[in-house]
């Protein structure tokens, strides 16, 4: 493992509306695989994910994704957000709209693959039902090749086979060298999943660590409440 | 009187009477020529409108919704006096021309059109922005995309524009002047027909442009349905 941060957040804050959204958050990760970002609703989980991505601009600090520093949105990194967002198109259509100019066939192919949607190419994107809205939304994300996936809650009320499906392309994803970062209340696939836990509160990391570590031994109280499923303020 | 003038009418209309086709056919050139331009300029204007930021954009979509409800009576008083004889325009001897007539209604649908395409492509822009972000979609692709995918709304929105030209009076009757077998349109016939007590013609045109307008509200309706059942608005 190189020693090279792949991701490193150097004091970053966010006002919005003269509100601490979040305050100097400090992380360098080395770790190569899906780093699960959890914490209770108003966190910050989603606007830390926005951050990362460039779609929104923090107040202050800075972000290193590769060592590039994050001005913008960036072609090594795709997202997907917790509601789809789809084109008013099929199913191909949004694929070959989102794939590089000269996308081939044959990638437009394995993406309807990987979404289980061979059947459905020519299909109103926006009928198709959540999951396999989400599992186009994932496999869109991936025709551009990134080498960062920033997933926010993409499998937030799926039905268990659309999230084993996702569970299985982010697998594949990081087993072919590509980093996750992955926002998710599910206990159950941070254990799946995470290879590493940052925990936010109130805009705040307040553990960053080995997710099994994490997971069975958490440090702060908040940490525990928010595992034991009790409310915390 | 109204049967016998109910029953000429109709006559008029089921022989195909060469007046009434002749200012028919007029109208409709003029309208629908005049929808073409405004839907060239309108439409980008509304687009840009809605997705980018710029000083004084906010006074322009006031400006244009104000507009919407422009006299029709001040616009053909305006045209009247760029193109009258010593007017900035006379050179051009337009006035009591169809193209003066065109230049009117071009004027009244503008601010509808770019209103109510900003209307649609701003509701789009807010479902879509994020992603185009995201994906790093220039602004040009971005513009044809908001385009395509509102062309349903959008078709609806040039019908509506249609509608209000079709059915103007004041500013075409101004600028071409109500000339027999020249600038004599549906709605200005109807006014000098009546005035003069010919209630067989005026009311015959009126079946039309009633017919007229009922169709183009079917057409909106059936293209709204087909729309939704087909998820693409």
């Amino acid at each position: 493992m190189s020693n090279t941060p792949l991701l490193e957040v150097t004091n970053l804050s966010l006002k919005l509306n003269n509100a601490d959204i979040l305050s100097s958050i400090t992380i360098a990760s080395t770790d190569p695989g899906v780093t699960m970002v959890m914490g209770p609703n108003g966190a910050g989980k989603s606007l830390f994910l926005r951050c990362l991505h460039g779609l929104t601009t923090p107040t202050g600090g800075s972000i290193k994704i590769f060592g590039n520093t994050i001005l913008g949105t960036s072609a090594d990194q795709a997202m997907v957000f917790q509601k789809p967002v789809l084109l008013k198109r099929s199913v191909i259509e949004n694929l070959k709209f989102a794939g590089p100019t000269k996308t081939q066939r044959k990638s437009i192919d394995n993406a309807l693959s990987l979404a289980r949607l061979q059947d459905k190419q020519h299909f109103p994107a926006k009928l198709l039902s959540g999951g396999e809205q989400q599992r186009l939304a994932l496999s869109r994300a991936l025709l551009r090749e990134p080498k960062l996936l920033v997933l926010d809650e993409p499998t937030a009320s799926l039905d268990p086979a659309s999230v084993q499906i996702i569970e299985q392309v982010i697998q594949d994803f990081t087993r072919q060298g590509g980093k996750v970062i992955f926002v998710s209340h599910d206990i159950g696939q941070a254990k799946r999943l995470g290879s590493e836990i940052v925990f936010l509160h109130k805009g705040k990391v307040l553990e960053h660590g080995v997710a099994s570590d994490f997971l069975n031994n958490p440090v702060s109280d908040e940490a525990r409440a928010y595992l034991n499923g009790h409310i915390i303020i | 009187m109204l049967i016998n003038a109910f029953s000429d009418a109709l006559t008029l209309i089921v022989s195909a009477d060469s007046d009434l086709i002749e200012i028919l056919l007029l109208s409709v050139k003029v309208s629908f020529s005049a929808l073409a331009i405004a839907g060239i300029l309108a439409m980008p204007l509304g687009t840009i409108l809605a997705i980018s930021h710029f000083s004084g954009r906010k006074l322009l979509i006031t400006f244009l919704n104000a507009m919407m409800g422009l006299p029709p009576v001040v616009v053909g008083l305006f045209v009247y006096l760029m193109l009258s004889r010593s007017g900035p325009l006379g050179i051009l001897e337009l006035l009591y021309t169809p193209t003066a007539m065109i230049i009117a209604q071009v004027i009244l649908i503008i601010p509808i059109v770019a209103s109510l395409t900003y209307q649609v492509i701003e509701e789009l822009n807010r479902e879509y922005r994020d992603l185009f972000l995201s994906l790093k979609i220039g602004p040009q692709q971005a513009i044809f995309a908001y385009l395509w995918d509102a062309r349903y709304s959008l078709f609806t929105t040039l019908l509506a524009g249609f509608g209000r030209a079709i059915s103007e009076v004041g500013a075409v009757m101004i600028v071409g002047g109500n000339i027999n077998h020249l600038t004599r349109i549906m709605t200005t016939a109807i006014a000098l027909e009546t005035s003069k007590g010919e209630l067989s013609l005026a009311l015959s045109l009126g079946i039309v442009l009633l017919t007229i307008a009922l169709l183009v509200n079917a057409i909106v309706m059936s293209i709204k349905t087909f729309a939704t059942e087909k998820g693409y608005v």
